[in-house]
Protein backbone atom coordinates (compact mmCIF):
# COMPACT_ATOMS: atom_id res chain seq x y z
CA UNK A 1 0.00 0.00 0.00
CA UNK A 2 1.47 2.92 -1.56
CA UNK A 3 -0.10 5.53 1.36
CA UNK A 4 -0.05 3.27 4.51
CA UNK A 5 1.78 1.53 6.15
CA UNK A 6 0.94 -1.09 8.96
CA UNK A 7 3.02 -1.28 12.09
CA UNK A 8 3.18 -5.26 13.03
CA UNK A 9 0.81 -5.16 16.07
CA UNK A 10 -0.93 -8.34 18.15
CA UNK A 11 -4.19 -9.00 16.87
CA UNK A 12 -6.78 -8.61 19.62
CA UNK A 13 -9.41 -10.24 18.00
CA UNK A 14 -7.45 -12.78 17.53
CA UNK A 15 -5.85 -12.82 21.03
CA UNK A 16 -9.67 -13.58 22.36
CA UNK A 17 -9.09 -17.54 21.21
CA UNK A 18 -6.32 -18.29 23.34
CA UNK A 19 -5.52 -15.25 25.61
CA UNK A 20 -6.64 -14.99 29.61
CA UNK A 21 -3.55 -17.31 31.01
CA UNK A 22 -3.19 -14.59 33.37
CA UNK A 23 0.19 -14.97 33.99
CA UNK A 24 1.44 -11.23 32.81
CA UNK A 25 2.33 -9.06 35.54
CA UNK A 26 -0.02 -7.43 37.30
CA UNK A 27 -0.21 -3.37 36.27
CA UNK A 28 -1.12 -0.79 38.76
CA UNK A 29 -2.04 2.76 36.84
CA UNK A 30 -2.64 4.40 39.93
CA UNK A 31 0.32 7.24 39.94
CA UNK A 32 1.76 7.03 43.22
CA UNK A 33 3.06 3.95 42.26
CA UNK A 34 4.90 3.79 39.20
CA UNK A 35 1.85 2.92 37.42
CA UNK A 36 1.78 1.61 33.73
CA UNK A 37 -0.80 0.95 31.47
CA UNK A 38 -1.70 -2.82 30.70
CA UNK A 39 -0.76 -1.98 27.00
CA UNK A 40 3.10 -1.72 28.09
CA UNK A 41 3.35 -5.09 29.54
CA UNK A 42 4.73 -8.41 27.59
CA UNK A 43 2.32 -11.43 27.30
CA UNK A 44 3.97 -14.43 29.37
CA UNK A 45 1.43 -17.02 27.70
CA UNK A 46 3.48 -19.97 27.08
CA UNK A 47 0.89 -21.36 24.79
CA UNK A 48 -0.13 -18.39 22.70
CA UNK B 1 -13.71 2.68 16.64
CA UNK B 2 -10.93 4.69 15.13
CA UNK B 3 -8.88 7.02 16.41
CA UNK B 4 -6.95 9.52 14.03
CA UNK B 5 -4.22 12.06 14.90
CA UNK B 6 -1.49 13.99 13.58
CA UNK B 7 1.76 14.47 15.56
CA UNK B 8 5.62 15.13 14.77
CA UNK B 9 4.92 14.91 11.27
CA UNK B 10 3.52 11.66 11.82
CA UNK B 11 -0.38 10.56 10.73
CA UNK B 12 -1.68 8.04 12.61
CA UNK B 13 -4.72 5.97 12.17
CA UNK B 14 -5.02 3.56 15.28
CA UNK B 15 -8.27 0.66 15.24
CA UNK B 16 -9.30 0.30 18.63
CA UNK B 17 -10.66 -3.34 18.78
CA UNK B 18 -7.88 -4.54 16.73
CA UNK B 19 -5.00 -3.22 18.02
CA UNK B 20 -4.12 -1.95 14.36
CA UNK B 21 -1.92 0.81 14.00
CA UNK B 22 -1.60 2.54 10.84
CA UNK B 23 0.98 5.01 9.60
CA UNK B 24 -0.25 7.15 6.85
CA UNK B 25 0.09 9.92 4.61
CA UNK B 26 -2.52 12.86 4.20
CA UNK B 27 -4.52 11.66 1.43
CA UNK B 28 -4.75 8.09 3.12
CA UNK B 29 -5.63 10.25 6.46
CA UNK B 30 -8.94 11.91 4.68
CA UNK B 31 -9.62 8.98 2.80
CA UNK B 32 -10.22 6.87 6.03
CA UNK B 33 -11.70 9.64 7.72
CA UNK B 34 -14.39 9.76 4.94
CA UNK B 35 -14.63 6.50 4.52
CA UNK B 36 -17.69 5.67 6.41
CA UNK B 37 -19.86 8.41 5.42
CA UNK B 38 -19.16 9.01 1.91
CA UNK B 39 -19.40 7.51 -0.94
CA UNK B 40 -16.33 6.47 -3.09
CA UNK B 41 -16.95 9.55 -5.75
CA UNK B 42 -18.08 11.48 -2.84
CA UNK B 43 -14.42 11.23 -1.42
CA UNK B 44 -12.70 11.21 -5.01
CA UNK B 45 -14.52 14.91 -6.02
CA UNK B 46 -13.72 16.18 -2.35
CA UNK B 47 -10.35 14.88 -2.53
CA UNK B 48 -9.27 16.18 -6.10
CA UNK B 49 -10.64 19.31 -4.96
CA UNK B 50 -8.54 19.68 -1.87
CA UNK B 51 -5.26 18.29 -3.33
CA UNK B 52 -5.91 19.82 -7.05
CA UNK B 53 -2.19 21.21 -6.36
CA UNK B 54 -0.79 17.48 -6.00
CA UNK B 55 0.09 16.21 -9.18
CA UNK B 56 0.39 12.56 -8.15
CA UNK B 57 -3.32 13.12 -6.25
CA UNK B 58 -5.24 11.70 -9.15
CA UNK B 59 -9.05 10.13 -9.51
CA UNK B 60 -6.88 6.56 -9.76
CA UNK B 61 -4.49 7.02 -6.77
CA UNK B 62 -7.31 7.62 -4.94
CA UNK B 63 -9.60 4.99 -6.08
CA UNK B 64 -6.71 2.49 -5.24
CA UNK B 65 -6.16 4.17 -1.88
CA UNK B 66 -9.75 3.68 -1.78
CA UNK B 67 -9.67 -0.03 -2.38
CA UNK B 68 -6.32 -0.40 0.11
CA UNK B 69 -8.54 1.53 2.83
CA UNK B 70 -11.39 -1.04 2.21
CA UNK B 71 -9.11 -4.02 2.29
CA UNK B 72 -8.21 -3.13 5.52
CA UNK B 73 -12.09 -2.59 6.68
CA UNK B 74 -12.27 -6.13 4.74
CA UNK B 75 -9.28 -7.88 6.65
CA UNK B 76 -10.09 -6.86 10.35
CA UNK B 77 -7.18 -4.17 10.46
CA UNK B 78 -9.67 -1.00 10.12
CA UNK B 79 -13.24 0.18 11.96
CA UNK B 80 -13.22 -3.43 13.73
CA UNK B 81 -16.30 -4.00 15.19
CA UNK B 82 -16.71 -4.04 19.20
CA UNK B 83 -17.56 -7.04 19.83
CA UNK B 84 -15.60 -7.42 23.55
CA UNK B 85 -18.34 -6.09 25.44
CA UNK B 86 -19.90 -9.99 25.99
CA UNK B 87 -16.43 -11.43 27.02
CA UNK B 88 -15.80 -7.92 29.14
CA UNK B 89 -16.67 -10.05 32.77
CA UNK B 90 -15.27 -13.50 31.60
CA UNK B 91 -11.79 -13.32 32.29
CA UNK B 92 -12.44 -12.37 36.20
CA UNK B 93 -14.56 -14.95 36.14
CA UNK B 94 -12.75 -17.55 34.82
CA UNK B 95 -10.00 -16.68 37.46
CA UNK B 96 -12.05 -17.52 40.26
CA UNK B 97 -10.69 -16.05 43.54
CA UNK B 98 -6.86 -16.09 42.38
CA UNK B 99 -4.92 -13.78 43.93
CA UNK B 100 -1.63 -13.26 42.64
CA UNK B 101 0.01 -10.26 43.71
CA UNK B 102 0.90 -8.33 46.90
CA UNK B 103 1.19 -5.04 47.68
CA UNK B 104 2.78 -5.35 51.03
CA UNK B 105 3.07 -2.32 53.25
CA UNK B 106 5.84 -2.99 55.37
CA UNK B 107 6.08 -0.05 57.13
CA UNK B 108 3.42 2.43 57.30
CA UNK B 109 6.35 5.30 58.64
CA UNK B 110 8.55 7.25 57.09
CA UNK B 111 11.49 8.83 57.36
CA UNK B 112 10.86 11.47 54.89
CA UNK B 113 8.27 14.10 55.20
CA UNK B 114 6.99 14.80 51.71
CA UNK B 115 3.83 17.59 51.43
CA UNK B 116 1.94 16.09 48.70
CA UNK B 117 2.71 12.41 49.95
CA UNK B 118 -1.10 10.54 49.18
CA UNK B 119 -0.61 8.37 52.11
CA UNK B 120 -0.07 10.97 54.66
CA UNK B 121 4.20 10.36 55.28
CA UNK B 122 3.30 6.76 55.15
CA UNK B 123 0.78 6.71 58.02
CA UNK B 124 -1.96 5.99 55.55
CA UNK B 125 -3.99 8.43 57.98
CA UNK B 126 -3.89 5.79 61.10
CA UNK B 127 -1.07 5.38 63.17
CA UNK B 128 2.61 4.50 62.73
CA UNK B 129 3.03 0.83 62.76
CA UNK B 130 5.95 -1.85 61.17
CA UNK B 131 4.60 -5.55 60.31
CA UNK B 132 5.79 -7.98 61.72
CA UNK B 133 7.62 -11.14 60.49
CA UNK B 134 4.77 -13.34 61.31
CA UNK B 135 2.35 -11.17 59.24
CA UNK B 136 4.62 -10.82 56.53
CA UNK B 137 4.92 -14.55 56.40
CA UNK B 138 1.27 -15.45 56.56
CA UNK B 139 0.69 -12.72 53.39
CA UNK B 140 2.87 -14.83 51.91
CA UNK B 141 1.37 -18.01 52.86
CA UNK B 142 -2.22 -16.69 51.71
CA UNK B 143 -0.89 -15.33 48.48
CA UNK B 144 0.82 -19.34 47.52
CA UNK B 145 -2.30 -20.66 49.06
CA UNK B 146 -4.73 -18.76 47.00
CA UNK B 147 -2.46 -18.52 43.86
CA UNK B 148 -4.43 -21.35 42.35
CA UNK B 149 -2.38 -22.83 39.04
CA UNK B 150 -0.64 -19.16 38.59
CA UNK B 151 3.53 -19.32 38.77
CA UNK B 152 4.64 -16.15 38.84
CA UNK B 153 3.66 -14.00 42.06
CA UNK B 154 4.40 -10.93 42.58
CA UNK B 155 5.33 -8.94 46.45
CA UNK B 156 5.62 -5.37 46.42
CA UNK B 157 7.60 -4.07 49.51
CA UNK B 158 5.75 -0.86 49.70
CA UNK B 159 5.39 1.68 52.53
CA UNK B 160 6.03 4.38 54.21
CA UNK B 161 9.46 3.78 53.93
CA UNK B 162 10.39 -0.14 53.22
CA UNK B 163 14.03 0.42 54.04
CA UNK B 164 12.58 1.43 57.80
CA UNK B 165 11.47 -2.52 58.27
CA UNK B 166 14.37 -4.01 56.07
CA UNK B 167 15.15 -6.43 57.99
CA UNK B 168 11.78 -8.06 58.01
CA UNK B 169 12.18 -7.35 54.25
CA UNK B 170 14.97 -9.34 54.28
CA UNK B 171 13.03 -12.17 55.87
CA UNK B 172 10.47 -12.52 54.45
CA UNK B 173 12.01 -13.20 51.07
CA UNK B 174 14.30 -15.87 52.26
CA UNK B 175 11.03 -17.42 53.45
CA UNK B 176 9.37 -17.13 50.05
CA UNK B 177 12.75 -18.90 48.31
CA UNK B 178 12.31 -21.60 50.66
CA UNK B 179 9.12 -22.72 49.60
CA UNK B 180 8.91 -21.41 46.03
CA UNK B 181 10.31 -24.58 44.49
CA UNK B 182 8.69 -26.71 46.38
CA UNK B 183 5.11 -24.92 45.57
CA UNK B 184 5.94 -24.66 41.95
CA UNK B 185 5.95 -20.79 42.44
CA UNK B 186 8.18 -17.70 41.21
CA UNK B 187 8.12 -15.14 43.45
CA UNK B 188 8.90 -11.80 41.61
CA UNK B 189 10.05 -8.79 44.07
CA UNK B 190 9.86 -5.09 43.90
CA UNK B 191 11.29 -2.34 46.23
CA UNK B 192 10.24 0.74 46.35
CA UNK B 193 11.99 3.45 48.48
CA UNK B 194 13.11 7.28 48.93
CA UNK B 195 16.48 5.74 49.03
CA UNK B 196 17.84 7.57 52.48
CA UNK B 197 18.74 4.40 54.00
CA UNK B 198 20.41 2.57 51.31
CA UNK B 199 23.65 0.93 52.02
CA UNK B 200 26.37 -1.54 50.78
CA UNK B 201 23.81 -3.84 51.82
CA UNK B 202 20.64 -3.34 50.50
CA UNK B 203 22.18 -2.39 47.39
CA UNK B 204 23.56 -6.39 47.36
CA UNK B 205 20.29 -7.92 48.39
CA UNK B 206 17.93 -5.95 46.67
CA UNK B 207 20.02 -6.36 43.39
CA UNK B 208 20.48 -10.20 44.28
CA UNK B 209 16.33 -10.65 45.35
CA UNK B 210 14.25 -7.78 43.74
CA UNK B 211 12.99 -7.82 40.07
CA UNK B 212 12.31 -4.45 39.91
CA UNK B 213 13.30 -1.23 42.53
CA UNK B 214 11.38 1.93 42.02
CA UNK B 215 13.43 4.87 43.34
CA UNK B 216 11.89 7.99 44.34
CA UNK B 217 13.53 11.54 42.73
CA UNK B 218 11.76 14.37 41.68
CA UNK B 219 14.21 15.16 39.39
CA UNK B 220 16.32 19.05 39.88
CA UNK B 221 17.48 19.75 42.97
CA UNK B 222 15.37 22.09 43.84
CA UNK B 223 12.07 20.82 42.72
CA UNK B 224 12.64 17.22 44.75
CA UNK B 225 14.13 19.14 47.77
CA UNK B 226 11.18 21.43 47.93
CA UNK B 227 8.69 18.59 48.52
CA UNK B 228 10.91 15.58 49.62
CA UNK B 229 12.47 16.51 52.75
CA UNK B 230 12.76 14.97 56.59
CA UNK B 231 11.38 16.12 59.91
CA UNK B 232 13.79 18.45 60.25
CA UNK B 233 12.73 20.12 57.01
CA UNK B 234 15.93 19.47 55.14
CA UNK B 235 16.33 18.32 51.05
CA UNK B 236 17.55 14.78 50.67
CA UNK B 237 18.40 15.13 47.22
CA UNK B 238 22.17 15.61 47.95
CA UNK B 239 21.75 12.38 50.34
CA UNK B 240 19.98 10.08 48.10
CA UNK B 241 20.91 10.55 44.88
CA UNK B 242 24.82 9.02 45.30
CA UNK B 243 23.11 6.05 46.66
CA UNK B 244 20.73 5.89 43.81
CA UNK B 245 23.90 6.14 41.43
CA UNK B 246 25.77 3.20 42.94
CA UNK B 247 22.53 0.87 43.27
CA UNK B 248 22.01 1.46 39.69
CA UNK B 249 25.60 1.06 38.83
CA UNK B 250 25.86 -2.13 40.73
CA UNK B 251 22.29 -3.70 39.16
CA UNK B 252 23.44 -4.45 36.03
CA UNK B 253 20.77 -5.40 33.67
CA UNK B 254 18.43 -5.79 35.99
CA UNK B 255 15.08 -3.48 36.12
CA UNK B 256 14.97 -0.32 38.20
CA UNK B 257 12.80 3.00 37.37
CA UNK B 258 13.78 6.38 38.72
CA UNK B 259 10.39 7.51 39.65
CA UNK B 260 9.02 11.39 40.61
CA UNK B 261 6.34 12.86 41.53
CA UNK B 262 5.51 15.96 39.20
CA UNK B 263 3.35 18.59 41.10
CA UNK B 264 1.85 22.42 40.47
CA UNK B 265 5.21 23.56 40.95
CA UNK B 266 6.70 22.11 38.18
CA UNK B 267 4.19 21.38 35.32
CA UNK B 268 7.77 21.64 32.86
CA UNK B 269 8.62 18.03 34.24
CA UNK B 270 10.31 17.35 31.28
CA UNK B 271 13.48 19.24 32.95
CA UNK B 272 13.03 16.88 35.85
CA UNK B 273 13.34 13.51 33.41
CA UNK B 274 16.25 15.64 31.52
CA UNK B 275 17.77 16.35 34.69
CA UNK B 276 17.45 12.49 35.74
CA UNK B 277 18.86 11.69 31.87
CA UNK B 278 22.00 14.22 32.83
CA UNK B 279 22.59 12.31 36.13
CA UNK B 280 23.63 9.23 33.91
CA UNK B 281 20.14 7.52 35.18
CA UNK B 282 18.49 5.45 32.09
CA UNK B 283 14.87 4.45 32.80
CA UNK B 284 12.69 7.11 34.19
CA UNK B 285 8.99 7.93 35.48
CA UNK B 286 7.30 10.92 36.41
CA UNK B 287 3.34 10.99 36.94
CA UNK B 288 1.87 13.52 37.86
CA UNK B 289 1.10 14.33 42.08
CA UNK B 290 -2.05 12.22 43.23
CA UNK B 291 -4.12 14.46 45.91
CA UNK B 292 -7.17 16.52 46.37
CA UNK B 293 -8.57 19.06 43.74
CA UNK B 294 -8.00 22.32 46.70
CA UNK B 295 -4.45 20.72 47.85
CA UNK B 296 -1.57 23.95 46.74
CA UNK B 297 0.19 20.89 44.83
CA UNK B 298 -2.79 19.77 42.65
CA UNK B 299 -2.66 20.40 38.84
CA UNK B 300 -4.63 22.97 37.56
CA UNK B 301 -6.52 22.87 34.26
CA UNK B 302 -3.83 25.44 32.95
CA UNK B 303 -1.10 23.09 34.18
CA UNK B 304 -2.88 19.94 32.36
CA UNK B 305 -2.18 21.72 29.51
CA UNK B 306 1.26 22.75 30.26
CA UNK B 307 1.95 18.83 30.62
CA UNK B 308 0.03 17.81 27.50
CA UNK B 309 2.71 20.19 25.12
CA UNK B 310 5.84 18.80 27.77
CA UNK B 311 4.48 15.10 27.10
CA UNK B 312 5.10 16.24 22.99
CA UNK B 313 8.58 17.72 24.04
CA UNK B 314 9.38 14.37 26.14
CA UNK B 315 8.45 11.95 23.26
CA UNK B 316 10.34 14.52 20.17
CA UNK B 317 13.50 14.30 22.45
CA UNK B 318 13.36 10.69 23.07
CA UNK B 319 13.31 10.11 19.42
CA UNK B 320 16.29 12.32 19.29
CA UNK B 321 18.10 10.93 21.98
CA UNK B 322 17.82 7.24 20.74
CA UNK B 323 19.15 8.47 16.74
CA UNK B 324 22.38 9.82 18.43
CA UNK B 325 22.93 6.40 20.32
CA UNK B 326 21.81 7.91 23.91
CA UNK B 327 18.39 6.14 24.21
CA UNK B 328 16.03 6.89 27.39
CA UNK B 329 13.26 4.86 28.37
CA UNK B 330 10.33 6.73 29.67
CA UNK B 331 8.04 4.57 32.00
CA UNK B 332 4.80 5.53 30.13
CA UNK B 333 5.55 5.36 26.62
CA UNK B 334 6.69 1.84 26.91
CA UNK B 335 4.16 0.18 24.58
CA UNK B 336 4.28 -3.33 23.17
CA UNK B 337 2.40 -3.62 20.01
CA UNK B 338 3.22 -7.07 19.04
CA UNK B 339 3.96 -8.90 22.11
CA UNK B 340 1.49 -7.04 24.31
CA UNK B 341 -1.18 -8.25 26.77
CA UNK B 342 -3.98 -10.45 25.22
CA UNK B 343 -7.65 -8.52 24.81
CA UNK B 344 -8.88 -9.94 28.16
CA UNK B 345 -6.18 -8.49 29.66
CA UNK B 346 -6.81 -5.00 28.37
CA UNK B 347 -10.34 -5.12 29.10
CA UNK B 348 -10.23 -6.27 32.37
CA UNK B 349 -7.52 -4.22 34.35
CA UNK B 350 -5.25 -3.79 37.04
CA UNK B 351 -6.91 -6.95 39.23
CA UNK B 352 -7.28 -4.65 42.14
CA UNK B 353 -9.66 -6.26 44.84
CA UNK B 354 -9.35 -9.58 42.82
CA UNK B 355 -6.15 -10.68 41.62
CA UNK B 356 -3.88 -7.66 43.29
CA UNK B 357 -4.44 -6.60 47.04
CA UNK B 358 -2.96 -4.87 49.39
CA UNK B 359 -1.81 -5.93 53.34
CA UNK B 360 -1.65 -3.82 55.88
CA UNK B 361 1.61 -4.16 58.30
CA UNK B 362 -1.24 -5.90 60.80
CA UNK B 363 -2.87 -8.16 58.29
CA UNK B 364 -5.56 -6.66 56.72
CA UNK B 365 -6.71 -6.72 52.83
CA UNK B 366 -7.53 -3.84 50.56
CA UNK B 367 -8.50 -3.58 47.35
CA UNK B 368 -5.42 -1.63 46.35
CA UNK B 369 -2.65 0.90 48.97
CA UNK B 370 -4.77 3.39 47.58
CA UNK B 371 -7.70 2.05 49.26
CA UNK B 372 -6.09 1.34 52.41
CA UNK B 373 -7.22 3.62 55.81
CA UNK B 374 -10.87 3.62 53.56
CA UNK B 375 -12.64 1.03 56.30
CA UNK B 376 -15.48 0.25 53.77
CA UNK B 377 -13.25 -0.89 51.59
CA UNK B 378 -11.28 -3.94 53.56
CA UNK B 379 -11.61 -7.14 52.65
CA UNK B 380 -10.88 -9.28 55.12
CA UNK B 381 -7.14 -10.19 56.35
CA UNK B 382 -4.71 -12.93 55.84
CA UNK B 383 -6.10 -15.46 58.27
CA UNK B 384 -9.55 -15.54 57.39
CA UNK B 385 -9.24 -15.04 53.25
CA UNK B 386 -11.95 -12.05 52.06
CA UNK B 387 -14.81 -12.04 53.89
CA UNK B 388 -16.32 -9.01 52.04
CA UNK B 389 -17.64 -10.66 48.96
CA UNK B 390 -19.24 -8.09 47.92
CA UNK B 391 -16.60 -5.91 47.65
CA UNK B 392 -14.87 -8.32 46.21
CA UNK B 393 -18.14 -8.68 43.25
CA UNK B 394 -17.57 -5.47 42.84
CA UNK B 395 -14.10 -5.12 41.72
CA UNK B 396 -14.33 -8.41 39.92
CA UNK B 397 -17.37 -7.13 37.99
CA UNK B 398 -15.72 -3.46 36.95
CA UNK B 399 -13.77 -3.32 33.76
CA UNK B 400 -13.38 -0.96 30.82
CA UNK B 401 -16.55 -2.37 29.66
CA UNK B 402 -18.71 -1.26 33.10
CA UNK B 403 -17.64 2.33 32.91
CA UNK B 404 -20.34 4.12 30.71
CA UNK B 405 -18.00 7.10 30.47
CA UNK B 406 -15.09 4.57 28.70
CA UNK B 407 -17.66 3.62 25.97
CA UNK B 408 -16.56 5.86 23.34
CA UNK B 409 -13.29 6.37 24.10
CA UNK B 410 -10.36 4.84 21.88
CA UNK B 411 -8.11 4.27 24.69
CA UNK B 412 -10.15 2.18 27.02
CA UNK B 413 -8.44 -1.04 25.77
CA UNK B 414 -5.07 0.74 26.03
CA UNK B 415 -6.08 1.59 29.82
CA UNK B 416 -8.49 -0.65 30.61
CA UNK B 417 -11.04 2.09 32.27
CA UNK B 418 -8.10 3.41 34.34
CA UNK B 419 -7.60 3.15 37.76
CA UNK B 420 -10.41 1.89 40.69
CA UNK B 421 -9.29 4.34 43.10
CA UNK B 422 -8.67 7.21 41.35
CA UNK B 423 -12.14 7.13 40.01
CA UNK B 424 -13.23 6.41 43.39
CA UNK B 425 -11.51 9.84 44.88
CA UNK B 426 -12.31 11.52 41.96
CA UNK B 427 -16.53 10.71 40.94
CA UNK B 428 -17.57 8.88 43.83
CA UNK B 429 -17.37 5.23 42.42
CA UNK B 430 -14.73 3.02 40.95
CA UNK B 431 -17.41 2.86 37.95
CA UNK B 432 -16.75 5.84 37.00
CA UNK B 433 -13.46 7.90 35.59
CA UNK B 434 -10.82 10.65 36.35
CA UNK B 435 -11.13 12.59 33.46
CA UNK B 436 -8.14 14.78 33.44
CA UNK B 437 -6.22 11.70 34.25
CA UNK B 438 -8.02 9.79 31.40
CA UNK B 439 -6.96 13.47 29.35
CA UNK B 440 -2.86 12.55 30.10
CA UNK B 441 -3.27 9.14 29.44
CA UNK B 442 -4.37 9.80 25.73
CA UNK B 443 -1.63 12.45 24.62
CA UNK B 444 0.79 9.68 26.78
CA UNK B 445 -0.49 6.65 24.43
CA UNK B 446 -0.58 9.19 21.54
CA UNK B 447 2.89 10.25 21.65
CA UNK B 448 4.05 6.69 22.84
CA UNK B 449 2.76 5.64 19.34
CA UNK B 450 4.60 7.89 17.63
CA UNK B 451 7.32 6.99 18.68
CA UNK B 452 6.92 3.51 17.87
CA UNK B 453 6.13 5.23 14.21
CA UNK B 454 9.40 6.92 14.01
CA UNK B 455 11.27 3.59 15.10
CA UNK B 456 9.13 1.69 12.12
CA UNK B 457 10.45 4.44 9.53
CA UNK B 458 14.18 4.35 10.85
CA UNK B 459 13.73 0.68 10.52
CA UNK B 460 12.74 0.97 7.11
CA UNK B 461 15.12 3.50 6.38
CA UNK B 462 18.08 1.16 7.11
Amino acid sequence: MERIKTLKTRNLCESAKNGGCGECQTSCQSACKTSCGVANQKCENTNK
Amino acid sequence: MVHQYKLNGYNIVLDTCSGAVHVVDEVAYDVIAMFKDRTSDEIIADLLTKYADRPDVTAEELRLCIEDVDSLVQTGQLYTEDNFEDMAGRFKERSGNVVKALCLHVAHTCNLNCSYCFASQGKYHGDRAIMSYEVGKRALDFLVENSGSRTNLEVDFFGGEPLMNWDVVKQLVEYARSIEKEKGKNFRFTLTTNGVLIDQEVIDFANREMSNVVLSLDGRREIHDATRVDYAGRGSYDRIVPKFRSMVEARGNRDYYMRGTFTHANPDFTEDVFHMADLGFTELSMEPVVCAPGDPAALTPEDIEIVKEQYEILAKDMIRRRREGKPITFYHYMIDLDGGPCVYKRISGCGSGTEYMAVTPWGDLYPCHQFVGEEEYKLGNIWDGVTNEALREEFRSCNAYARPDCKDCWAKLYCSGGCAANAYHAAGTIRGIYEPGCELFRKRIECAIMIKASEAEDQNLE
